[in-house]
This record gives C-alpha cells, sequence and structure tokens, in this order.
C-alpha cells in the first residue's frame, strides 16, 4: 500500500502539486486521471522519487520514503515495476535483454534459471517469439508489452505505469489494460496508472483518484465515477456524447 | 552564476560516479563495450590524422629551413618535438572531443530523452555509475592511442622526408635522436591521462543532465564539444607551465 499525504511540489515558484493526500492499494489498479496540465505525470514522478517535494509525505507499506538513505531509495526502487510512456526500453539491448536486465542487476540467478524466468514472463505477456528482437523492430504495443514484462520480471511489489494506453489503436489498448490488471490481480501488486483513456477508467479503475489543477478533485472507482454528480469529474469523464449517452443508459438501468 | 551552478554540479556528478557500485559482471561487459566503441573504434581516425599531421610538420619545417647553416636533422627533431609535447596528445583530444565526446553527449542525452536513464534510476540503479563509470575507464586506456599516434605522426614524417626529399633517412634519424628528453614523453602521457578524464566526464555531464527533446541532444553535443575543447586547452597551458615551466 502507498500512502501519501498532503504532497506538495512546485516548479520555480508555481504550485504544481497543492497539497494531494490519498492512498493506493495492493492489489488493486488504481488510476490517476486528469486534464494535461493537471500534475499527473509530476505526481507519479514525485511517488517514484524522481523529482523532490517541497511538503508532505509519501509511505510505501509504512516506510517514508524521504526519511530513507540513498542506498534504502535504492533498494526500495529495486522492489519498483515501471513502464514508461515511451516504454524507455535500452536501444543497445534485444527483447530478452532488456527483460533479464534487472534480473541480472539485482539477482544471483544462473543464467539458465534467468533465461527461463525471461521465457516466462515474454510468454506472460503474449511475446513468445521476439526474444532476438531490437526495441526498433517492435510495434509500438510489442514495446509496451515487452515494457511490462521487464517490470515484472522481478517480482515486484509495485507496479507504475505512465499514460499505457498512449498511441496505441482502441484494440491493443483493452489488451494491455487487461494484461495490466491481471499482473495486479495474480502477484497482488501495487499498481498506480497515470492515464486520460477512458477506456482504461472504465475498464480497470479499481481506485480513481481525479487530480485538477494541483488537487485531488475527486476519488472514487469505475462504479462509482457513474453515479457522482461531482461536475469538475462529469465534465471531464463525460465530454464526449457518447460517454454522456453510457452514462445516461446506466443511470437508467440501476434506478 | 550559471557557469558556478554548472561546475559545481559536475563535480557532485563525478562523486556520485563512484557512489553505490554496478555489478561487476555487468560492469565488466560495459567497460569492454565502451573500451571497443571509445579507443578501438577511434583508432583508425588518430592513425590517419598523425600520419598526415607529421607529414605536414616535416614539410613546413623543412621548407622553412632557408639557412644553410641551420643542420638539416633539425626536421627530425622539430617533427619529433611538435608531435611527442602537442600534436599526439593535445591537438589529437581536441579531435577525440569531437568524435568520442559528441558520441558520449548524444547517447546519454538520447537515453535522458527517451527516458532511458529515469528507468535506469527507477530500477534502484545509480545511472551515473552505470553510464559514466565504464566510459571513464574504458578512456584510461586512451595513452594507448595516443601512443601508436606519436609513433604514425613520426613515421609520416619519416615518409614524408624520404618519398618528399626533403632531408636524408639518416639526417631525420638523427634528428630523432638528438637531445632525446624521456621527461617529455612522461609529460605528454601525464596530459594525456587527465585529458582522457575530462573527455569522458564533460561530455558526459552535457549528456546527462540536458533538458529537453531531439533538438536539444544537438545543442547538448556542440556545447560540449566547445566546453571539453576549452577546459583541454586551458589544463594544457597549465600542466605545461606547471611540468615544464620554469
Amino acid at each position: 500500500m502507498i500512502e501519501v499525504k498532503n504532497l506538495h511540489k512546485s516548479f520555480s515558484g508555481v504550485d504544481v502539486l497543492k497539497g494531494i493526500s490519498t492512498s493506493f492499494e495492493k492489489g488493486k489498479t488504481n488510476l490517476i486521471i486528469g486534464q494535461s496540465g493537471s500534475g499527473k505525470t509530476v505526481f507519479l514522478k514525485c511517488l517514484l522519487g524522481l523529482f523532490e517535494y517541497e511538503e508532505g509525505t509519501i509511505a510505501y507499506d509504512g516506510k517514508i520514503f524521504s526519511q530513507l538513505t540513498e542506498d534504502q531509495k535504492r533498494d526500495l526502487r529495486a522492489e519498483i515495476g515501471m513502464v514508461f510512456q515511451g516504454s524507455a526500453l535500452f536501444d543497445s539491448m534485444t527483447i530478452a535483454q532488456n527483460v533479464m536486465f534487472p534480473l541480472q542487476m539485482f539477482t544471483n540467478l544462473s543464467k539458465s534459471e534467468m533465461e527461463d524466468r525471461v521465457d516466462f514472463v515474454l510468454k506472460r505477456v503474449n511475446l513468445d517469439d521476439a526474444h532476438g528482437k531490437m526495441p526498433s523492430e517492435a510495434s509500438g504495443g510489442m514495446q509496451k508489452r515487452v515494457a511490462i514484462a521487464r517490470a515484472i520480471v522481478n517480482n515486484p511489489k509495485y507496479l507504475f505505469c505512465d499514460e499505457p494506453n498512449s498511441g496505441l489503436d482502441p484494440k491493443t489498448a483493452i489488451v494491455i489494460d487487461n494484461l495490466i490488471q491481471e499482473i495486479t490481480d495474480e502477484y497482488q501488486i501495487t499498481t498506480v496508472i497515470n492515464s486520460h483513456d477512458m477506456n482504461s477508467v472504465m475498464e480497470i479503475g479499481e481506485k480513481i483518484v481525479f487530480l485538477k489543477e494541483g488537487l485531488k478533485a475527486w476519488e472514487g472507482s469505475k462504479e462509482t465515477i457513474f453515479k457522482t454528480d461531482n461536475e469538475v469529474v462529469t465534465d471531464f469523464v463525460y465530454s464526449s456524447n457518447l460517454f454522456k449517452k453510457v452514462r445516461k443508459m446506466y443511470i437508467e438501468e440501476n434506478k | 552564476m550559471t557557469y558556478l551552478h554548472n561546475i559545481g554540479s559536475y563535480f557532485l556528478m563525478i562523486a556520485e560516479m563512484f557512489r553505490k557500485p554496478t555489478k561487476w559482471s555487468v560492469m565488466k561487459t560495459l567497460i569492454l563495450k565502451d573500451i571497443d566503441d571509445l579507443i578501438i573504434g577511434s583508432l583508425g581516425i588518430i592513425a590517419f590524422i598523425s600520419f598526415f599531421v607529421g607529414g605536414v610538420i616535416t614539410i613546413q619545417t623543412a621548407l622553412n629551413i632557408s639557412n644553410p647553416l641551420i643542420p638539416k636533422y633539425l626536421v627530425g627533431f622539430a617533427t619529433r618535438q611538435s608531435v611527442i609535447l602537442e600534436f599526439a596528445p593535445t591537438f589529437t583530444s581536441i579531435i577525440m572531443a569531437g568524435k568520442v565526446g559528441s558520441f558520449i553527449t548524444s547517447s546519454i542525452g538520447t537515453m535522458r530523452v527517451t527516458e532511458q536513464i529515469d528507468a535506469l534510476e527507477v530500477m534502484g540503479i545509480n545511472s551515473l555509475n552505470y553510464l559514466v563509470f565504464p566510459k571513464t575507464v574504458a578512456l584510461m586506456l586512451y595513452p594507448f592511442a595516443i601512443a601508436i599516434g606519436m609513433f604514425l605522426g613520426i613515421l609520416g614524417g619519416m615518409a614524408a622526408c624520404v618519398f618528399g626529399g626533403y632531408t636524408s633517412l639518416a639526417d631525420y634519424i638523427l634528428g630523432l635522436q638528438t637531445d632525446f628528453n624521456a621527461f617529455h614523453v612522461a609529460y605528454s602521457f601525464v596530459k594525456t591521462f587527465i585529458f582522457a578524464f575530462v573527455l569522458a566526464t564533460i561530455p558526459s555531464f552535457h549528456g546527462y543532465y540536458m533538458k529537453g527533446g531531439a533538438l536539444e541532444v544537438g545543442k547538448a553535443s556542440t556545447t560540449s564539444f566547445v566546453w571539453t575543447s576549452v577546459v583541454i586547452i586551458l589544463l594544457n597551458y597549465i600542466l605545461t607551465d606547471m611540468m615544464l615551466g620554469q
């Protein structure tokens, strides 16, 4: 579980996060949503320790991040898997080498054990025959799946995904969403996803935190987001006519 | 203020580079890869430039000796001194600031832009140790490349003498042996070691701390080349004054 209390972050005197408090639960897919510029990415990077923040605390299973030494922070990060928006695969390595990388760095497994583990996770993300390919030879969807495989290869306790569906077609996006949810359930990971894809929100949002202008404007789940009368949320989530109709139908059906 | 901030950040980067070392089994592979990329990959250009510049120094010296009282062996002497003292360590390093420095800045800068450095940090890896340390170790072999440059520079001068007819081979070899001071070679290698460290760290600094996108990677490479050259030239002056000055 990750608990955030009163998080403040500014850049050159401009407040980007203005006191966010929330928690992300174990074994659930937690989504951070909001408009572009609402502070989602900054929030995620603060959670990951890539940005230092001025005020507030972030606790990973009770361990307050800012109170850890640099070495303890690095040890904690070894328990984190991250899927970056652009996948961030290492260009000079093959897909199998990318996935094997965390094992080489943090385990004492033999080469054959590492290869077995790589085979297993690549199979898990439906990439059985991509071992020898370079990242540049893989499609966007494949790269995302490799990034997920790399993130989970070392059995992380926490999984972070920054816009995992960006640049993907709707069908592939659903495949990625389902994969993340399955992995979260299977390994009981605390998963935090930064997204503004409404399909993801409706599909896998077991907990949703809505940010607006650096503040938490709302939090709930994919079930409660249909019923909320919070105008800020409804303006954002149901901005398209299709979603407005879906919401109307849902409310009428559940009267 | 920006300059002071950057200088401070540069030294902090160097200190950070030695913290939390990467596993030796991984580091060994990285060092070998960087030796291949940075040293072996530069031997061709070092050999080519050294040979022909050695030849040009010989021709220029020979053409400017018009006084019959000046001995002909001075051509070999001047070529040896120019190549060992300045051309091989300093001018080759400036050329390497363009070749190796740009490569280092652009490769690390691209990793920054594409979030690969963030990926390393999130995994709990000391990215500075992972990226900069192996390059610094690899470039400690740079003096060997410069030794090859010295040899080929003198050989180029010899070829110019023999094939251009500027002086006899015997006079050239006599010039090479005249007043030879081994300390000059030591001075040259001390400079080269220091330049190697500069060649690894300044371009890494510009790549690692760059912000922006693809365009900024190009700008960072240019800035890195300029600053590496400036620092090499300044250090060259300071070291020469310290080691050879009165």
